[in-house]
Parts: C-alpha cells; sequence; structure tokens
C-alpha cells in the first residue's frame, strides 16, 4: 500500500539486500534475504544453516550421559534447561526415577537459566533499538545468574550440571545467601528497566502495534512459548502437561493481547517475575538429601522411543529418543522452538521497514545454536 | 595580507583547538557513557585510560585504505577529504572570547546554518559512492533527515536575531548582557536542541549509521584514515554546534570572575554533555516517525514561537513607550 503511492509517477527498482550471516542484528550467523522497495520490505525469505554441527547424528555415536554436554550448546542462553529436558527423556525411557532434592535443584536452576535467558532477549531488544545503556544493565544483571551457576556447577554458560538421575552436586553453602541477594536486588532492577527503556517514549512507538501476529495464525505457524503466549493463547507446558515437580508451585501463566512487539516484552518480564516466585516457594520445600541417584555405569535403556518436552526458555523443547537396547541412542530429535519461532518472521516483517524487522527479529528470541543445531 | 597570513594563523590555532577537543571528546564520550552504564570504561592505556584514543588513532593510521572494486573512486576520495572542510570552516565566525573571532561577519549566524548544511553533501556523496547498498540507504537516510531537521533549527533561531536585531554573533553575545535567551526563548532552546541533534546524526535521530539496521550508513565501506575523517567531522561539528548553542542561548563567553574563554569552553562542555546524555539514554526513533515529529511538531511550533516572539516584542515596545 505505502509501496505503491511512493512509486507514483517516478521508475523505482526493488533492490535485493543480504542481511547476514555477519549483520550486527541477526543475533548469530542467520541470514535474510530482503527485497526492499526504499526501506519497506517487500519480501522475506529465511537462510538458516550456517552453524550446523550435526548435533542429532553425534548423538548417535556417544552414550546417552556423553550427550548431556552437547546439549548446553543448542541453544547456548539456556543450557540448564536444555539438560534437563534430555536427562527427562533418558529417564523417561530408562525409567529412573530422581531424589527429591535433585528434583527441586532442577526447578531451581531451571528457572534461574529462564531468567538468565529473558534477560538476554530483553538485553538484545534494547540493543536493536539502540538502547546501548538498558543492554548494559540487563548483562550486568545476568552476570549474577551466571555467578550462582558457577557457584554450582564450576560452569557459567555450558553448566553440564543435570544428570542422568539427578543433578551432579548439591548446592554449596554460599548459594542461597547469593540467590537472596540477587533477587532483593532484582525489585530495584525491575524498576531501572522500567525507566530507562520500557516506559521509554521511543521504544513504545517502535513496538507496540509492530509485527502483530494473531493468536490463531501463531498457532497455525507452531509458535510455542512467551512468543504464543504474548498473543493472547494460554499454553505453558509447565502447567499444562507437568514434568518434575511443577504441580507443586503456585505460579501465573502469563499472556499478552496483541501479539505485538511490546506484548512480547512484557510477557519476558512478567515470566521473570513468576521465576522467582517458583524459586522462592522452591527454596522454602526443599529437604535435605541426596541428589543423585544410582544409575548403571553403562546404561542400557530398553528398546522403545519416548518424546518428552519441556516448557523451555524460548518455547516448547522437545527430545525424541529412540533405543535399540543398546549404551548408544539409536536416534534422537530435538524439537527446538527457535526452529518454528523464525518460521513466523517473514509474514510478520513483511510490509513493515528494515528498523521494524530488526526489532521483530529481536522479539522471537531466535537462537541460531539451536536453529541450526 | 597582513590580514589574510592574521587569519590562517588563527584558523591553525581554530584546526589545533579542535583536534585536541576531539582527542579528549571522544575519551569523554567513553568515559561519560560508561559512567551511565556502571563501567569502567577505557582503563588500560596510560593514566586512567587518557591515552586510548591516541592508540586507536595510530592503529586506526596503520589500516589499509580499502577502496571497494565497484566503488565510485573519485567520489569516495573526495567525500573523505571533504568532508573535514565545511565542519571546520563554521569555527571562523563563533567568538571564543572576547575579541577572539576570526572573522566578525555581519551574516555571521546565516554564514554558519549555510556551511554547516553543506556536510551533508559529503555524507550522501560517502554513502553513493561506496556502492553498498547499506551505504546508499544511509545517504537517503542523511539527507532525508538533515534537510528537514534544518527548517525548525533556523526558524527556532529567527526568534533570537528578531530579539537581538543582528545576525553578527558578537552583537547576538552583547544582546544577552543582561539576560540569557534561554530564558527568552525556552521553547526555541528546545527545539535547536532536537534539530541540532538531528543534524549531528547522534542519538535518537542517528538513523544514518543505524548500526543495527545497516551497519554504519555510508561509512560502511571507509577504513583507516578515511574512517577516522568521518569520524572527526562528525566530531568537530558537535563542538561547533553546541559552541552555537552556547553563543545564541547561553551567554556566549560572558561570565564572572574567571577569563571569558574559560567560560565559552564550560558552557560548550555543558551543552556537548547534554548530547551525550541523550545519546545514551535514548533509543533510536523510527523513520517515519522522525519525518512526523518534524513536519507535525517541530515546525509548527516554531512558528508559533516566532508570532508569539514578534508579538511579544510589540508589547514591549508599546510599554517602553
Amino acid at each position: 500500500m505505502v509501496a505503491e503511492q511512493q512509486n507514483n509517477g517516478l521508475h523505482t527498482e526493488e533492490m535485493t539486500l543480504n542481511f547476514g550471516p555477519q549483520h550486527p542484528s541477526t543475533l548469530g550467523v542467520y541470514q535474510a534475504i530482503l527485497t526492499l522497495n526504499g526501506e519497506y520490505l517487500v519480501n522475506v525469505e529465511n537462510v538458516i544453516g550456517y552453524l550446523h554441527r550435526g548435533m542429532e547424528k553425534i548423538a548417535e555415536s556417544r552414550t546417552y550421559a556423553q550427550f548431556v554436554p552437547y546439549t548446553d550448546r543448542l541453544d547456548y542462553l539456556s543450557g540448564m534447561l536444555n539438560e534437563l529436558g534430555y536427562v527427562l527423556a533418558v529417564e523417561k525411557l530408562a525409567g529412573i526415577t530422581v531424589p527429591e532434592r535433585a528434583e527441586y535443584l532442577r526447578i531451581i536452576m531451571g528457572e534461574l537459566q529462564r531468567i538468565a535467558s529473558h534477560m538476554v532477549f530483553l538485553g538484545s531488544m534494547a540493543l536493536d533499538i539502540n538502547g546501548f545503556s538498558a543492554w548494559m544493565y540487563l548483562f550486568r544483571d545476568r552476570e549474577k545468574v551466571l555467578d550462582l551457576f558457577e557457584m554450582v556447577s564450576g560452569n557459567r554458560i555450558t553448566t553440564s550440571y543435570m544428570r542422568i538421575g539427578g543433578v551432579c552436586y548439591d548446592l554449596p553453602d554460599e548459594f542461597v545467601p547469593a540467590l537472596n541477594k540477587f533477587f532483593s536486588g532484582m525489585d530495584k532492577n525491575f524498576d531501572e528497566y522500567d525507566r530507562i527503556i520500557t516506559g521509554n517514549e521511543i521504544f513504545r512507538a517502535r513496538t507496540q502495534g509492530v509485527g502483530v501476529i494473531s493468536g490463531e495464525k501463531a498457532l497455525a505457524y507452531g509458535l510455542t512459548g512467551p512468543n504464543l503466549r504474548a498473543s493472547g493463547v494460554d499454553m505453558d507446558l509447565r502447567r499444562d502437561t507437568p514434568y518434575g515437580i511443577y504441580p507443586r508451585f503456585d505460579f501465573k501463566v502469563i499472556t499478552g493481547k496483541n501479539g505485538d512487539c511490546f506484548d512480547r516484552w512484557m510477557m519476558r518480564i512478567g515470566e521473570m517475575k513468576e521465576s522467582m516466585k517458583i524459586i522462592k516457594q522452591a527454596l522454602q520445600q526443599i529437604e535435605d538429601g541426596p541428589v543423585l541417584t544410582k544409575v548403571p555405569r553403562v546404561l542400557k535403556p530398553p528398546s522403545g522411543a519416548v518424546y518428552h518436552q519441556i516448557e523451555g526458555s524460548k518455547g516448547a523443547l522437545g527430545y525424541y529418543l529412540a533405543s535399540d537396547g543398546s549404551d548408544k541412542p539409536y536416534r534422537l530429535h530435538i524439537h527446538a522452538p527457535s526452529f518454528v519461532n523464525i518460521g513466523a518472521f517473514p509474514e510478520m516483517a513483511k510490509g513493515g521497514t528494515i528498523q521494524d524487522a530488526v526489532v521483530i527479529l529481536a522479539s522471537l528470541d531466535p537462537v541460531l545454536g539451536e536453529i541450526d543445531r | 595580507m597582513e590580514n589574510i597570513s592574521k587569519g590562517l594563523v588563527y584558523f591553525l590555532y581554530v584546526v589545533a583547538f579542535v583536534l585536541l577537543n576531539i582527542m579528549y571528546l571522544i575519551y569523554l564520550e567513553r568515559k561519560f557513557s560508561a559512567f551511565l552504564q556502571q563501567r569502567p570504561g577505557p582503563n588500560r592505556v596510560g593514566p586512567r585510560g587518557l591515552m586510548q584514543t591516541l592508540v586507536d588513532v595510530v592503529k586506526l593510521f596503520s589500516k589499509e585504505d580499502i577502496i571497494p572494486e565497484k566503488a565510485d573512486r573519485w567520489v569516495f576520495r573526495l567525500a573523505s577529504l571533504l568532508v573535514m572542510v565545511p565542519a571546520l570552516l563554521v569555527y571562523v565566525v563563533l567568538p571564543f572570547g572576547k575579541n577572539m573571532v576570526i572573522a566578525d561577519l555581519n551574516l555571521g549566524l546565516f554564514y554558519f546554518l549555510a556551511v554547516a548544511s553543506l556536510s551533508s553533501v559529503f555524507v550522501l556523496m560517502a554513502g553513493w559512492g561506496s556502492r553498498n547498498k547499506f551505504s546508499l540507504l544511509g545517504g537517503m537516510r542523511v539527507v532525508a533527515q538533515v534537510i528537514s531537521y534544518e527548517i525548525p533549527m533556523i526558524f527556532s533561531l529567527l526568534g533570537i536575531v528578531m530579539l537581538s536585531g543582528s545576525l553578527k554573533m558578537t552583537e547576538i553575545v552583547s544582546a544577552q548582557s543582561k539576560v540569557w535567551f534561554v530564558f527568552l526563548q525556552p521553547v526555541a532552546f528546545v527545539i535547536y536542541f532536537i534539530a541540532a541533534t538531528a543534524e549531528l546524526n547522534r542519538g535518537p535521530f542517528d538513523l544514518p549509521e543505524g548500526e543495527q539496521e545497516i551497519i554504519a550508513g555510508p561509512f560502511t565501506e571507509y577504513s583507516g584514515i578515511r574512517y577516522i575523517m568521518f569520524y572527526m567531522a562528525e566530531y568537530t561539528h558537535m563542538i561547533a554546534v553546541s559552541a552555537l548553542a552556547t553563543t545564541l542561548f547561553l551567554g556566549g563567553p560572558s561570565g564572572p570572575v574567571l577569563p571569558s574563554w574559560l567560560w565559552f569552553i564550560l558552557k560548550t562542555y555543558f551543552m556537548i554533555l547534554l548530547f551525550m546524555l541523550v545519546r545514551w539514554t535514548f533509543p533510536r526513533i523510527r523513520l517515519d516517525h522522525m519525518m512526523n515529529f518534524n513536519w507535525k511538531y517541530l515546525i509548527p511550533i516554531s512558528l508559533a514561537n516566532i508570532l508569539l516572539t514578534g508579538i511579544g516584542i510589540q508589547i514591549f515596545q508599546l510599554m517602553k513607550g
């Protein structure tokens, strides 16, 4: 519509622009081939695969336990949750039950990872609108979550903390005080985010009504997680198909209304607050006990196949595991939420400007490690 | 002949002043943004990182001068050479202190605005000559932005001219001996500040260099010394625009106790810090919003400001007798 008006009486040509794979705001090695009419996007084409490492094939030559560290490299912003999904699938396949304390630790770490991942989302989306200071604020706070991970697992990003049958270490003494300190600081931090970016007039103008996707269309594209909930579809695997000990916790599933970039932004802030609520409850309920059950050295699950999915930080993260009775998976398939989410990007970005496209891409929160696997 | 050589010497002073300032402006900008973002900023080279910019410049000097194969070689080269010319020429009319102006032209303000707006031509040349799609988009944005924001900027300054009755910089300064124009023309000051931010291509109006969308806009293909030229031109321009704001709104070099040139520098740096504060706290505006904001808000308000100023002057004169 806009494009036609601009062309009135003038000879103009459409221009093809390779947006990525080396570009400041493609959040990794993602490429979009844009067809431009001036600043407006006529067509968008997704190009993925630059980060393909053959994860699913690698799994076939590793034992079940050996594959856990690889899952950290899927969505490298939420390692804990990737591990959780994988070990839950293996435990389901082999019929292993996990000690009570380990269940709580898994929830605490998983939700902390969700907070850290959402902080990266908020930061990088702010950065894509050139809110450089806001980005710094969010990464400052994410560091504190990573410090907590370092305390408990020795690593900050690729934690390898979850084990088949539990978790690898119990909490060190300094963990809970540090966690409480982080939480007590967060109230002030949320206030800071509001003041530096969420409340900003320009930020609102850039995100409200931009990249709208209706609930129906979001479902049709197969969006999951925060991106789906922002369009008003009330779906959260933690509540709908509970795994682990999630039914014991009281938390709200945040939903948006308009399905625009601003709702997707507010969703994440709301979810961070809910995650903090879950962790606080878990800290009250947790009791002493072992954190790792006895699992045979060479784990040989009975032949068969399972599919297990959890609510990852980006959406439904599913693992399909097929076993032929040997010590290695016969086949592993990973249903990665980012891969599905980015499929909706071309339609959402079409008709907007380049500046909109950058924001919409950021608001979908794609992580290339997970898309290309 | 003597006049010319005198002028040249003065001009060399200005060049030295500007270059020295830029060096530490870049350092200041990095430290200031670090302060806003609660991080240390540059602190490795020299005491407190004071030599950082120098080292950076030396590094950029040693870089290969790459000209893209398909680029329009002459346009590409000329743009990087000429971009500093208007940026430096505007300093001719700025009064740095009492009797410290190179040429006190009768049309001083007009000269400043006319020469300052030239620099967008060279940025467009850079964008066009690079033959890079990102550069082209950046070049288009520069023209769209600078041309439209020039109008409210000039309109906002008309109020000053009406009050002082002159375009001569020294006379505008002496007209402020009783009260600074920022108090008489607050609306004009705000409009000037916004429009100047847009002219400088600084955040939130840094669309031409929108890193997240078009890499570095017109400067994407430039490397080494040529890139420095654009960078320097941007900062030179920022000092000039801040100095103009000081002259027109903040009473220029006048002030008690301290020498006049020091007052001038202090006030200029106050303006520069304002620009930096805005840049590091606001996200980037969208192209169509920027245009809307200009044509629907800034221009009508600046026109109304002129009208009100005229009425005010009339009333003042009637009351006076």
